[in-house]
């Protein structure tokens, strides 16, 4: 199904065009261990990749999934895996390591309803905030919500130049609505996608430090194993030839190297929708599934005299700070559906101004919130008096 | 009509998916509309209930999920008794005769989809494609020209005359109960 030649129209799923995405941006080695609803990914893949001269394997579980792609990664090939919420939670020990030992990875976790085992076909928002913290330690990642079958497609390219260019494990967030919809793409979009490919180290071999290199938006350079460059690699803190250390100084380098190369460049993460923000009277905060739903509804309450809009982040992590602070400025009513008991809404309460009333909607029944429900909720809102000052 | 909602319900292992999708292919690729198709299903592998749900539109689709249903075929009595609630004023059901009963007071059409499956083409596994056919004949949701080169499109080269038949009595059947609707 997947891989053919494009061209024309065709009716595709977000897994569909997670596999295109990936494809696009050069993916060479995937390991992963199959759990709905992200199998068609790993299926589909495993037909594909070794045709192409890739690699495909079938790992005993997650950990594993996600340890062979960092090594492989090393080595220079590009490198994905695939999971939803239960084998991301195994995940997260790796994805701290691809952070600390600075290893571009890519992961695709479909979004279920969870906690463990939870809802295996239908649809969560509910690891938006582990996608952020949920290895231990501090460490900076990227992560992005598709919203339509096409946006699994560019959300997917889009990883794979942020995982080279940083050296970061990012992850892509499709809800199971989005990774299972199938919609009309125009398919020409994969022949046109630019794949990045990973800064090479200026130097030679005998002089080489992969840990020390200067912190840029440009990001950073990394040599591959297997041209002549060897060092050391460890999830331990390291220096910078990528030995452990016990130097105080060395420690703090090491840890913060981590998390300023992403700060640095948090301008360049930003990727947002703002949708008739204009003039909003009511602002809906919506992602991914949810998002669809949400611009149904704004366009249905404009009609019925409420200007309604809506702001949309593609990229979630790191979060849009500086953009957010200036939507969310002037906003006094603001409306946040999510199929979570509220994560995002607690990030945006960072860049509200006092006296902002917010309203949140939350649905874990692995339904997706209608756009009456949140038709409803605004009126409600847009009728309700001036909001009380919190303090 | 703009937008039609369609949903396609049964038994899981009825091909319904299959349906919805090639419903959907047909439609854009042949009619240049837009369409969402979502699916509903159990964790079981088969059994259970199943849904496959496709917006047609001439406009961008924002909301993936259908809140009524202009079109509902139905194929299990569980799926008639589930979705017909959320039939749009105006909608209709079409259900397999040989074995489903609709409740009174709808728009209900009753297509011998089973039957023409498993006593004319001998293979129940093609009932999916009748009732796409079906589909297609009643409501002229996309052309015959469409929707059998859409199945033709999805189907291995030695099922192709199966499959084709299938389709092509589907439309047939489908025509069938639309007059008759007409003419009641």
């Amino acid at each position: 199904m997947s891989g053919a030649k494009r061209g024309g129209i065709e009716v595709l799923s977000g897994n569909d065009m997670c596999v295109e995405g990936a494809l696009a941006a050069g993916l060479s080695f995937f390991a992963g261990y199959p759990i709905t609803p992200s199998s068609e990914i790993a299926e589909s893949l495993s037909s594909i990749l070794p045709r192409r001269g890739g690699c495909f394997v079938q790992m005993e579980d997650e950990i594993a999934s996600l340890g062979a792609a960092i090594g492989a990664s090393l080595t220079g090939r590009k490198s994905m895996t695939a999971t939803s919420g239960p084998g991301y939670s195994l995940m997260q020990e790796h994805i701290g390591y691809a952070a600390m030992a600075e290893v571009p990875v890519v992961i695709i976790n479909v979004m279920r309803g969870g906690p463990s085992t939870g809802l295996p076909t239908k649809a969560g928002q509910a690891d938006v905030m582990q996608a952020a913290w949920g290895s231990h330690g501090d460490y900076r990642t990227a992560a992005l919500c598709p919203s339509s079958v096409k946006e699994c497609f560019e959300t997917t390219v889009k990883a794979f130049e942020w995982a080279e260019r940083f050296r970061i494990p990012v992850t892509v967030l499709p809800d199971e609505i989005i990774a299972h919809m199938r919609e009309n793409v125009d398919t020409r979009c994969i022949a046109e996608a630019k794949p990045f490919d990973r800064l090479k180290p200026g130097k030679p071999p005998e002089e080489y430090e992969p840990y020390s290199y200067e912190i840029s938006k440009e990001g950073a350079a990394i040599a591959d194993f297997g041209r002549g460059y060897r060092f050391h690699v460890t999830g331990l803190a390291h220096d910078a030839t990528g030995f452990p250390t016990n130097d105080p100084e060395e420690i703090s380098r090491c840890n913060w190297r981590i998390i300023e190369k992403v700060e640095i460049a948090r301008s360049a993460f930003t990727w947002t929708e703002k949708f008739m923000l204009e003039d909003a009277e009511i602002l809906v905060f919506a992602y991914g599934s949810v998002a669809r739903t949400a611009k149904d509804a704004v366009l249905r309450l404009r009609a019925a005299g409420i200007r309604a809009g809506l702001y949309r982040p593609v990229t979630i992590w790191p979060f849009p700070a500086s953009e957010a602070r200036e939507v969310f400025r002037e906003a006094r009513k603001v409306l946040v559906p999510e199929l979570n008991a509220g994560q995002m809404a607690g990030e945006i309460e960072k860049y509200l101004t006092r006296g902002c009333d917010v309203e949140k909607i939350n649905r874990l029944d692995g339904e997706i919130i209608t756009p009456v429900q949140i038709m409803e909720a605004a009126k409600a809102l847009h009728g309700r008096k001036k909001a009380q000052s919190s303090d | 009509m703009s937008v039609v909602n369609v949903r396609l319900a049964g038994t899981g292992g009825q091909g319904l998916i299959l349906a919805g999708l090639i419903l959907a292919e047909a439609a854009a690729r042949s009619h240049g509309k837009n369409v969402v198709q979502t699916n509903s299903y159990g964790p079981e592998a088969r059994g259970g209930a199943s849904k496959s749900d496709v917006i047609i539109s001439d406009e961008v689709i924002y909301n993936p999920k259908p809140e009524t249903i202009d079109v509902l075929l139905v194929l299990s009595q569980a799926a008639c008794d589930k979705y017909c609630g959320e039939l749009s004023p105006g909608g209709a059901v079409v259900f397999d005769s040989s074995g489903v009963v609709p409740p009174p007071g709808l728009k209900a059409m009753g297509a011998d989809v089973t039957g023409i499956a498993v006593r004319e083409l001998s293979n129940e596994i093609v009932a999916n494609v009748v009732a796409l056919g079906v589909l297609a004949g009643a409501f002229g949701l996309v052309s015959a020209e469409a929707v059998e080169s859409a199945v033709l499109a999805r189907v291995p080269a030695k099922a192709k005359d199966l499959n084709l038949k299938a389709v092509r009595r589907g439309i047939e059947e489908g025509r069938r109960i639309r007059s008759e609707m007409e003419k009641k």
